[in-house]
């Protein structure tokens, strides 16, 4: 079943002006399209300057992760006919525009490379594979899914207040790490995420856990890295 | 115009599994630079699903040997058999490796690597499926490509991304580096080097329906053989039996390494009679046709054009723990819980065998004689080793990419102290400044849409599973017009800042010389042999066509020279499932 619904996006092209402005479009989608093929119909039908990221349309790569009707999603993962007539768009707030829906995700990546995002273990690595206890993998399992979208960070209150603040993808990738039974830098990473800027921020707003697109529950993970700095004898920074 | 300079030793292109994997191999002797047109971990290896095929042997017994010949009838014997070997006996130490760079690997009960079954691995040599697709749920390739992006990281590995590469600058049987625009501001960049690593990956969006993603253009290919560079097997590309109904998302074969089936619109398992020994979990190819083939014969279900990938009977523990992703994908795209009804699938593109011809350690190959061009390698989709012949075998693609990465990129290093730095010619530069202005400020009366789409329809319509030579030579026909209507293009993006309308331009404009390569390819190779099927010549022809197809630019248009098959164990056989 197809219907008509008016895309209303936030614009920003510098080339042609300082100030954004909105545009509106009129197009008809089937109900099981994605905003991504609205965007997609509007640039190669009614306006070739729209721009916006995009690459494997299914949910996995991250590219496309928007503010679509007041929450940030991938737009290839949110489907028309889940939203009403009328889809607002803007880019992912709280970052610098560079164009249009394109935001300078620098500060964003910079963040994860703050806590130490490998895995460290200088032991001398066995013959064969290191033993992990299917319950040990599930411990990270959930983690691991993260897809580095910024939909989290960036609908952050406390990063909104706070551009230092290492915000929820940030902290998820300290935890897959931390909760890697084979990683052994727990101390060294612990130190450089409980400082000022650090996981003590966390107020479980939650807004991270409602909308990751990979549904992972952000916030209880933030939970059991302030459990474990705590035992761990890592005091708050506030 | 303002050009900003750079060296690296060694330059490479593409940050998924092989052009990571390259530079982890290439940091240690010298400085890297990685580009891509994405952010590193969007590259799409990171949507590879099911598995990393290698024979650990840790669900059940296993060998690589069983891995070499499966691989090689895999590829309908058209796989060249030292590079096989070496991929498949590599594949132990290299998964060990990765595994402790940190990938988070499923687990058996032991907490060993968990292994599954997939299509084409067999033990002892045929006889049944063997687990040997080494898993992280169904998110392997994420898994993979997020442990070696971030070792990279560790290692300082220099990434320059969202910077799209216009030119790879070969000049006296040397490369000199390359040519590259940044997408944030327009600006141009050169980078010079001793080494260029192409690791681009594939070109699936040349077909409509396909699994790869909008970035999966392969434009480094078209650079090369527009400069008069040979590609190899350019006929092969594969098709994977089941992308989902009207979008080509990939549904892993996982999914029937766990025990889904195939049913047509009577009910019936029809793999049974196409592969009775292996059914559901033969090769990608016969999976392919076997699936259009009840499609055309009417038994599709409710006489429309898909079949159903049946899950209803899987254990739901296994849908949620192994395969979370595709259940997910089914019911966002769908609106299908896959444990409570049967998924609608199609054969989607998925793979090119072909490529970039290398040796067993990634260099660029100039010819069919084995000379090379000095200091370019290519590794991953975009190169053809050749270790999957006429067909890839599902884990075999990830494999390719970490084990030929690590060796183009070790030759590489070994290299270095005997290279020159490389020069890009002012000239060369100012070329590729004007056509990317000429381009930029094109005012025709045809659309970037229009043309991809006619493209891509006329591609899957014609150049797909089932080909023959009147379709392939309209095709050629249609081609030829696309190229004009190319040139009348028109973008109304003019900006310099993150221009993708620009992009998509330049896309498309080697989308179409790929296209004209892969549709000539199919059409002088008269037999049938794995993925390429030419329902005019519909058997095998070991006699005439047991040789690898280099297609080259010419005045005269593409021009062709075959190189002989590498056969050192198994000799060509019936290929029977």
């Amino acid at each position: 079943m197809s219907k008509f619904y008016t895309f209303r996006i936030k614009r920003y092209l510098p080339e042609e002006s300082p100030s954004s402005r909105w545009d509106e479009f009129r197009i008809k989608l089937e109900s099981m399209e994605r905003v991504l093929d609205g965007l997609i119909k509007i640039k190669e039908n009614l306006d070739g300057t729209l721009t916006f990221r995009k690459s494997c349309a299914h949910g996995v790569c991250g590219s496309c992760a928007m503010k679509i009707n007041g929450l940030n999603r991938l737009a290839c993962q949110t489907l028309v006919k889940d939203l009403p007539e009328l889809i607002e768009i803007e880019p992912l707030p709280s970052l610098p525009v560079i164009k249009d829906l394109v935001v300078d995700m620098t500060l964003f990546f910079e963040k994860n490379d703050r806590v130490l995002p490998y895995l460290i273990n200088d032991d001398p690595p066995p013959e064969r594979e290191r033993i992990q206890s299917q319950e040990d993998q599930h411990k990270i399992l959930e983690s691991i899914t993260c897809i580095m979208c910024g939909s989290c960070t960036t609908s952050c209150p406390v990063f909104w207040a706070d551009k230092e603040y290492l915000g929820p993808s940030a902290l998820l990738k300290a935890y897959r790490f931390l909760f890697d039974t084979r990683d052994k830098a727990t101390d060294s990473r612990l130190e450089r995420i409980t400082g000022e800027h650090g996981v003590w921020r966390c107020h479980s707003i939650f807004n991270c856990v409602e909308v990751c697109p990979k549904e992972i529950d952000i916030t209880k993970h933030i939970l059991k890295i302030k459990r474990l700095a705590v035992k761990k004898g890592f005091k708050g920074g506030d | 115009m303002e050009i900003n300079k750079h060296y690296f030793d060694t330059v490479i292109i593409g940050s998924g599994l092989a052009g990571c994997r390259a530079a982890i191999e290439c940091i240690n002797t010298g400085s890297v630079a990685v580009l891509s047109k994405l952010y590193p971990t969007r590259s799409h290896s990171t949507a590879a699903q099911g598995g990393i095929g290698a024979a650990l042997g840790n669900e059940e017994p296993d060998s690589p040997e069983w891995h070499t010949y499966d691989t090689v009838k895999g590829s309908d014997f058209l796989g060249d058999q030292d590079a096989i070997e070496i991929m498949c006996y590599d594949a132990i130490p290299t998964i060990i490796e990765l595994e402790h760079m940190g990938v988070p690997f499923s687990r058996t009960p032991e907490g060993k690597i968990a292994q599954r079954r997939f299509g084409g691995h067999t033990r002892d040599f045929g006889a049944a499926p063997v687990r040997r697709a080494c898993y992280s749920a169904d998110r392997t390739g994420h898994a993979v490509l997020f442990a070696l992006y971030e070792q990279c990281q560790l290692r300082g590995v220099r990434f320059f991304q969202e910077f799209q590469v216009l030119d790879i600058v070969v000049e006296n049987n040397s490369v000199q580096g390359i040519i590259a625009v940044n997408i944030k501001d327009g600006s141009l960049h050169v980078f010079e080097s001793k080494a260029v690593i192409i690791a681009s990956g594939g070109y699936g969006k040349i077909f409509k329906v396909t699994s790869n993603a909008y970035a999966s253009t392969g434009e480094c290919l078209s650079m090369l053989f527009r400069q008069g560079l040979p590609l190899e097997d350019m006929e092969f590309f594969q098709f994977h039996p089941t992308g989902l109904y009207g979008l080509g998302i990939l549904i892993t074969e996982g999914a029937r390494g766990e025990g889904g089936i195939l049913i047509n619109g009577k009910g019936e398992r029809f793999m049974e009679r196409y592969a009775p020994t292996i059914k559901d979990l033969a090769p990608r190819d016969m999976v392919s046709r076997a699936i259009l083939t009840e499609i055309r014969e009417g038994r599709g279900i409710n006489g429309k054009d898909y079949v159903y990938l049946d899950l209803r009977h899987v254990d739901k523990k296994i849908l949620e723990e192994r395969l979370p992703e595709i259940t997910t994908f089914s019911k966002i795209y769908m609106g299908i819980d896959p444990s409570e009804a049967p998924i609608p699938v199609v054969p989607t593109a998925h793979y090119a065998m072909g490529g970039i011809p290398t040796d067993i350690d990634g260099r660029v190959l100039k010819d069919v004689d084995g000379s090379v061009i000095y200091g370019l390698f290519a590794a991953g989709e975009c190169a053809c080793v050749s270790v999957h012949g006429a067909n890839r075998l599902g884990c075999n693609s990830l494999l390719d990419t970490v084990v030929f990465g690590r060796r183009a990129g070790k030759t590489a290093t070994q290299m270095l102290k005997d290279m020159q730095k490389g020069r890009v010619k002012k000239d060369r530069i100012d070329k590729t400044f004007e056509e990317i202005e000429n381009l930029r400020n094109a005012k025709g009366k045809e659309s970037i849409a229009s043309i991809r789409k006619d493209l891509q329809t006329t591609m899957m319509d014609k150049c797909s599973v089932f080909r023959i030579e009147k379709e392939l030579k309209e095709l050629l026909v249609e081609l030829e017009d696309l190229k004009t209507r190319f040139k009348e293009i028109s973008l109304t993006d003019r900006s310099k800042t993150f221009n993708t309308e620009l992009l998509e331009a330049i896309e498309l404009s080697h989308m179409i010389t790929l296209s004209e390569v892969v549709a000539q390819s199919a059409l002088v190779r008269t037999e049938s042999r794995g993925a390429h099927c030419r329902e005019d010549y519909p058997n095998r022809d070991d006699e005439n066509w047991l040789k690898h197809t280099f297609a080259f630019k010419s005045d005269r248009g593409i021009t062709f020279k075959y190189k002989p098959v590498k056969i050192t164990r198994f000799k060509p056989e019936e290929r029977k499932y």
